[in-house]
């Protein structure tokens, strides 16, 4: 599903070249729960930018769905992510302005779907992270562990290929935290691709397999 | 999406509703000023008089300065000398008179003192001229008429009064045979007139262009003889000879506002053979020293020389333009603030699949949407520039500012237009986000 070969992304400055990802080639298949993990620096967040086509890289190849991203336009590539992928960041990211429903409900907009559609999905998905009583609320009055799950209910709305998360309890208590662990394990139980970019061994290894980053490499994939 | 676009502009100027404020009043002080001086404009260029503006010609004779040009294009100057003046109104008296009609004009000035010794002496506008001045510019009356030749001729002290001073002194009645004092001498009134306002006052446009008609208008001939005040222009290329008002008459000073009514094109040419022939006459006498160059200019071309090409008109729009451009440079700035001050939702809409177009339209709507509430703001601003302008020249302009459908519709256009135009670096500059950038934690 995700396959990346000799992935390469430099970053140049006027005196200096930063080489953040060398010659990363990985496999991700349908279903699978993988870690990506390593120290600061060690390449992962160019690895999570670049899976998630937020970025472009240098050197290699990346096919998503059998589908070379290479040479997409913008256009193109916003489609693309809008449809197979899902992201949960570390910090929400919520829209401030905009109650649970409005959040959960952007992505789908920029799918195209009817209101119908939109409402089925985000009562859906909210029902799933069990937030079906807050739509609502404004972030600013939901708890950490419960913006998270609002995070993760726009994540899964658009039912993409595989979600993409960065560190998504880095900003949570270790009670809050495991709570999110725990539904994103349910989720993953339910068929979904879930690729996770963490420094935190503990979650690491809830992930079924771990691939190590090393100064852009990869040091070691190993199975939890 | 255009109304999910719209409800996210509310939210966003909901939210940062100072900020929002500034841009709104920018545009509505850009709009308000450019829509309160076109409407200047627009009064200052229409046809005063469009029953006639084609067969009412202003008169120019060449008799300025044989070492200068009186303009540096060539156009004779737009007054005439108290010689010329006469001498021309004198030939409306012959057999086969030059024009339909003609009239020698200038500015003046009365205090006028009631009867009533309960009242004060009051100051007047006034204007000289002769009997056809009424005819010719379709003036209305609103009891009996203007004056005749003979009155022009024997000097009569006779006077037409506007309605606003018949009302001041006579209650509105009819006071045509009443004796009225002006300047220390007694007046007959002949005539008074109905509401007549013609915008701007073409027949002479030295000062205020679009002031009040005189209040007061009584024979030319009187200006001579009563040695009336004058009021308006006075240019001179050479100096007088001589002291007193004789030696002023017999200058070369320019003072006068001269009208011919020429109903077709054969008459117009006649009318300029008429002309050159009085320069020739008068270069044999020494004067009109300069090539030929006498003209007739119907109303139109005359504004379009007087008003569109010279100050106030292309002033005023050009200031208009200005202030609007500023207060848009100013949006400018507030919107690229504003617009990446959200750099982070940017990125994070990126992500959730937004394409740079998706964004570039939510920005540029938002845009749209200041611009609509500026143009509110800048019909409101309009309106109190206008109220003001009456404040300033008075209800003769009154019912002529236009403050309609379309005038609201065109300041709605412009500042919707005016805002996306400001927008468009901003907002380009918004789907320019690197998505990547904004999502780290």
């Amino acid at each position: 599903m995700l396959d990346m070969q000799n992935l390469s992304k430099v970053y140049r400055t006027d005196v200096v070249a930063t080489h953040a990802l060398r010659e990363v080639s990985l496999r991700v298949e349908e279903g699978e729960f993988v870690a990506v993990a390593g120290p600061s620096g060690s390449g992962k967040s160019t690895f999570l930018n670049i899976a998630g086509l937020l970025e472009a890289f240098d050197d290699g190849a990346y096919r998503l769905d059998e589908q070379d991203v290479s040479a997409l336009n913008d256009y193109a590539r916003s489609q693309l992510r809008n449809r197979k992928i899902g992201f949960i960041f570390q910090s929400f990211n919520l829209i401030p302005d905009l109650d649970v429903f409005d959040n959960v409900d952007v992505p789908l907009r920029y799918r195209g779907f009817k209101a119908a559609e939109r409402k089925k999905r985000i009562e859906g998905v909210l029902e799933t992270v069990g937030l079906a009583g807050r739509m609502k609320h404004l972030p600013a009055q939901l708890s950490g562990g419960q913006q998270q799950r609002v995070a993760i209910a726009r994540a899964l709305a658009g039912e993409p290929r595989f979600l993409l998360a960065d560190e998504p309890t880095g900003n949570l208590d270790s009670a809050t935290a495991a709570g999110v662990m725990d539904l994103l394990d349910g989720i993953h139980g339910e068929g979904a691709t879930i690729i996770m970019v963490t420094h935190d061994p503990g979650l690491a290894a809830r992930a079924q397999r771990i691939v190590r980053l090393a100064d852009g490499r990869i040091a070691a994939t190993e199975a939890a | 999406m255009f109304a999910y676009y719209v409800r996210l502009a509310a939210i966003s100027i909901r939210k940062n509703a100072v900020m929002s404020a500034l841009m709104v009043c920018a545009v509505a002080l850009g709009i308000g000023a450019c829509m309160t001086f076109a409407n200047i404009t627009y009064l200052l260029a229409k046809d005063p008089i469009p029953a006639k503006s084609d067969v009412l010609y202003a008169v120019q004779l060449d008799s300025w300065s044989p070492d200068n040009p009186y303009r540096a294009d060539g156009t004779p100057p737009p007054q005439l000398t108290y010689l010329d003046a006469t001498a021309l109104m004198q030939a409306q008296y012959a057999d086969e008179p030059p024009a339909l009609r003609q009239a020698a004009m200038s500015g003046t000035a009365f205090v006028v003192e009631p009867d009533s010794k309960d009242e004060r002496p009051f100051d007047a506008t006034g204007r000289a001229t002769y009997g056809g001045f009424f005819a010719m510019f379709d003036v209305p009356f609103l009891f009996g008429q203007g004056w005749d030749a003979e009155a022009d001729a024997g000097r009569e002290q006779v006077a037409v009064l506007s309605r606003a001073v018949n009302e001041r002194l006579f209650g509105g009645e009819n006071s045509v045979g009443r004796n009225l004092r002006l300047s220390g001498s007694t007046y007959r009134v002949v005539g008074v007139l109905d509401n007549w306002k013609p915008l701007p006052k073409f027949y002479d446009l030295n000062g205020d262009a679009i002031g009040n008609p005189a209040d007061i208008f009584v024979p030319f001939s009187l200006m001579a003889a009563l040695e009336l005040p004058r009021r308006g222009n006075t240019n001179c290329w050479k100096p007088l000879d001589g002291d007193g008002i004789e030696a002023f008459l017999a200058s070369e000073c320019i003072w006068i506002q001269f009208w011919a009514e020429l109903p077709n094109e054969a008459e117009k040419l006649r009318y300029l053979a008429f002309l050159d022939n009085y320069a020739r006459e008068q270069k044999r006498l020494g004067r009109f020293q300069r090539p030929l160059n006498n003209r007739v200019r119907d109303v139109n071309e005359w504004l379009d020389d007087r008003i569109e090409g010279t100050e106030p008109a292309t002033m005023l729009l050009a200031v208009g333009a200005m202030f609007l451009a500023v207060c848009l440079l100013n949006t400018v700035g507030l919107l690229l603030a504003k617009f990446l001050g959200r750099a982070p939702e940017i990125g994070l809409r990126r992500a959730l699949g937004a394409s740079k177009r998706a964004v570039f339209c939510q920005y540029l709507v938002e845009s749209g949407c200041i611009g609509m509430l500026g143009g509110a703001g800048g019909v409101a601003a309009a309106w109190f520039g206008l109220r003001g302008i009456e404040a300033l020249f008075g209800d003769v302009i009154a019912n002529l500012l236009v403050f309609d459908g379309a005038m609201v519709a065109l300041a709605v256009v412009l500042a919707v237009a005016c805002t996306l135009a400001a927008g468009l670096y901003p907002t380009w500059r918004a789907c320019n986000v690197q998505p990547a950038a904004q999502l780290k934690a």
